[in-house]
C-alpha cells in the first residue's frame, strides 16, 4: 500500500504538555485553473476537510480551499492528559477519503 | 519584453475568466465566516515578505489568546478562502502552519473568531515573484 | 669569537628577514585565494522560508516521496533490500554519478538499470513517482558527503563535451548556459535571483513543478527557457551536460532532496 500521508508527532510527549502534530497527506489538490498539455482544463480536485480527534474527541478541523498548495500541510499544536488514540481523516471531491490512526504514548 | 509579458497575461486572463476575486468578494466570504465583519485586532501572520515561488508558501496564523477559530483569507487570488480551521478544548496554542498559494502579490488576511462571538482580523503584504522560464 | 654585530650587518639582517617575510605572506596570500571557494549552493541563496522548507524534515515536501521510496526499497520478491541491504548502506553511492559502465548513467538511469536487469520488470517512464521516490531515498542516503564524480576517459572526454554543450549559445533567445549561470549569477532574471546552478541537492522538489524532480527535468526546463529543442531524455547531451556539472560542482556537500522554488 502506497503511503498517503505523513505524520510527524513527537518522539516524547509528556501528559499535559503541549507538542506539535504535523500531518500531509498526497493529494494534487487540482485547482480547476490549469490545464493539462493538450490543452484541455484540468477539473477541480481538491481536498475540502481534514480532521483530528483524540479517542474520538474533537482537536482540531480544517476547510480546504483551491489556495492551500498541492500535498496540503497542517500543523497544530495540542495537549493529551493521557494516552490515547489519535485519528485524522481527510475527505475530498470525487469520493476522496483517507484516514491514519496513531497511538499517543505519554511518558 | 513588455509586449510578450501583456501577450502572456492576457491569454492567461481570456483563458481564466473567473481568474481574479474581488476585495467585495472576500469581504463576503470573511463575514459568512467570522458570523460578521471583524474589527481591526492583532493577529500574527508568519509569512515571507517576498516570495519565490506562488505555489508553496508557508504560513503560520497565531492568535495571542484561546479562540474557536482562524482563516485565512485573499483578495486576489481567484477565489477569496483559503483555509478554516476550528479548535477543540484539545488545542494547546490558537494557531496553526500550513502552505498556501499565491496567484499574485497582495494583502494576506487572517480571521479570528472567539467563543464569544467576537472576531478580530488583520492584513499583511506579500510580494510574489514567479518563475522567469516556465516549462513548455 | 667576533659575536658583536656591526650596525650595517644588523640593517642588512633585518632587510633579508623583512624581504623574507613579504615573500612568504604573498606566498600564503596566492594559495589561499587559489583555495578560496566562490562556489554557492542554490540552497543558500533562497529565502529562509525556503531554506527551512529543505532543512526541516518533518515540513519537506518531498516527505510524501521518501516515504514511498522507502517502500519501494523493501517491495516485491527481488526488492532492492534483498541485495543491497537497508537503505543506509548505499551511503556515498549518490556522490559518484554520473559514471560509466557501458555507457554514461546517472543516478535515475542506473536505478532503472537494476530494475530491468536484476529486478526483470519494465522500466519505468521518466519521472515516474516511484523513479523519483527511490532516486530521493538513495541520494538522501549521501546527506553531507561531497560531490565526488569519478574519472576516466569515457568520464572525461563526456565532461569536455558537456563543458562545450555548457558554454554553446543556443535557442531562439541565443543564450548559453554559462551567459546566466556562471556570468551573470546573482543577478535576476525576472524577480528570480539566478542561480549559480549547482547539482548538489537533486532531485529537488520544485515549487514550480509541485513534485520532484531530477536534474534533467530541470536542464530541459532551461532549454525550453530559451527556446531551444530540449534533448531527449537519457540523450547523449544531456548526460553530457550532467558529467560536466557534477564536475564543476564536485567537492560541494550534497543535501538532497533539494527543494527550489
Amino acid at each position: 500500500m502506497a503511503t498517503r500521508a505523513v505524520i510527524t508527532l513527537p518522539e516524547a510527549i509528556k501528559a499535559g504538555e503541549a507538542f506539535e502534530v504535523r500531518a500531509t497527506v498526497a493529494h494534487a489538490m487540482e485547482t480547476g485553473y490549469r490545464s493539462g498539455d493538450d490543452g484541455a482544463r484540468l477539473a477541480r480536485d481538491l481536498v475540502r476537510r481534514f480532521e483530528c480527534r483524540l479517542d474520538g474527541e474533537f482537536v482540531f478541523a480544517a476547510d480546504l480551499y483551491a489556495a492551500i498548495s498541492a500535498n496540503p500541510y497542517l500543523a497544530f499544536w495540542m495537549r493529551a492528559d493521557k494516552a490515547g488514540e489519535l485519528s485524522f481523516v481527510w475527505r475530498g471531491d470525487n469520493g476522496f477519503e483517507h484516514r491514519e490512526t496513531r497511538l499517543l504514548v505519554l511518558t | 519584453m513588455r509586449r510578450r509579458e501583456f501577450a502572456l497575461s492576457a491569454a492567461a486572463f481570456a483563458v481564466l475568466p473567473e481568474a481574479r476575486a474581488t476585495e467585495e468578494a472576500m469581504r463576503a466570504a470573511i463575514r459568512a465566516w467570522a458570523g460578521r465583519q471583524p474589527e481591526a485586532g492583532a493577529l500574527k501572520i508568519e509569512i515571507a515578505e517576498l516570495v519565490e515561488n506562488g505555489n508553496a508558501v508557508p504560513v503560520r496564523v497565531a492568535a495571542s489568546q484561546p479562540v474557536v477559530g482562524l482563516a485565512l483569507f485573499t483578495p486576489l487570488n481567484p477565489e477569496p478562502e483559503v483555509l478554516h480551521a476550528s479548535f477543540g478544548a484539545a488545542l494547546a496554542r490558537p494557531e496553526f502552519s500550513t502552505r498556501m498559494r499565491l496567484a499574485r502579490s497582495q494583502r494576506v488576511y487572517a480571521v479570528a473568531k472567539a467563543a464569544d462571538g467576537r472576531c478580530w482580523q488583520t492584513g499583511v503584504d506579500v510580494i510574489v515573484t514567479l518563475a522567469a522560464c516556465v516549462e513548455a | 669569537m667576533k659575536t658583536l654585530n656591526t650596525a650595517t650587518e644588523t640593517q642588512r639582517h633585518r632587510r633579508i628577514q623583512t624581504l623574507l617575510l613579504c615573500v612568504s605572506v604573498s606566498l600564503w596570500l596566492c594559495f589561499g585565494l587559489a583555495l578560496a571557494d566562490e562556489r554557492r549552493s542554490g540552497r543558500d541563496t533562497m529565502s529562509p522560508a525556503l531554506r527551512t522548507l529543505q532543512a526541516d524534515d518533518a515540513q519537506h515536501p518531498a516527505q510524501l516521496a521518501l516515504a514511498l521510496g522507502k517502500e519501494q526499497w523493501s517491495a516485491g520478491a527481488k526488492s532492492c533490500a534483498s541485495c543491497h541491504g537497508e537503505p543506509e548502506k548505499v551511503r556515498g553511492a549518490a556522490t559518484r554519478y554520473p559514471a560509466w559502465d557501458q555507457g554514461l548513467v546517472d543516478l535515475p538511469g542506473r536505478i532503472q538499470r537494476c530494475r530491468v536487469r536484476h529486478q526483470q520488470l519494465p522500466a519505468w517512464a521518466p519521472e515516474a513517482e516511484p523513479l523519483l521516490a527511490l532516486t530521493a531515498l538513495v541520494a538522501r542516503q549521501s546527506r553531507g558527503l561531497p560531490l565526488q564524480p569519478p574519472q576516466g576517459p569515457e568520464l572525461d572526454a563526456a565532461a569536455q563535451r558537456g563543458q562545450q554543450l555548457y558554454t554553446n549559445r543556443i535557442g531562439a533567445l541565443n543564450l548559453s548556459c554559462d551567459q546566466c549561470h556562471d556570468e551573470r549569477a546573482g543577478l535576476r532574471l525576472g524577480g528570480s535571483l539566478i542561480p549559480q546552478a549547482h547539482v548538489d541537492d537533486y532531485p529537488v522538489y520544485r515549487l514550480e513543478w509541485q513534485s520532484l524532480g531530477s536534474l534533467q527535468r530541470r536542464l530541459r526546463g532551461c532549454l525550453s527557457g530559451v527556446r531551444a529543442t530540449a534533448w531527449g531524455w537519457d540523450s547523449a547531451e544531456l548526460l553530457a551536460l550532467e558529467t560536466y556539472l557534477a564536475r564543476r560542482s564536485a567537492g560541494m556537500p550534497m543535501q538532497p532532496p533539494g527543494v527550489r522554488p
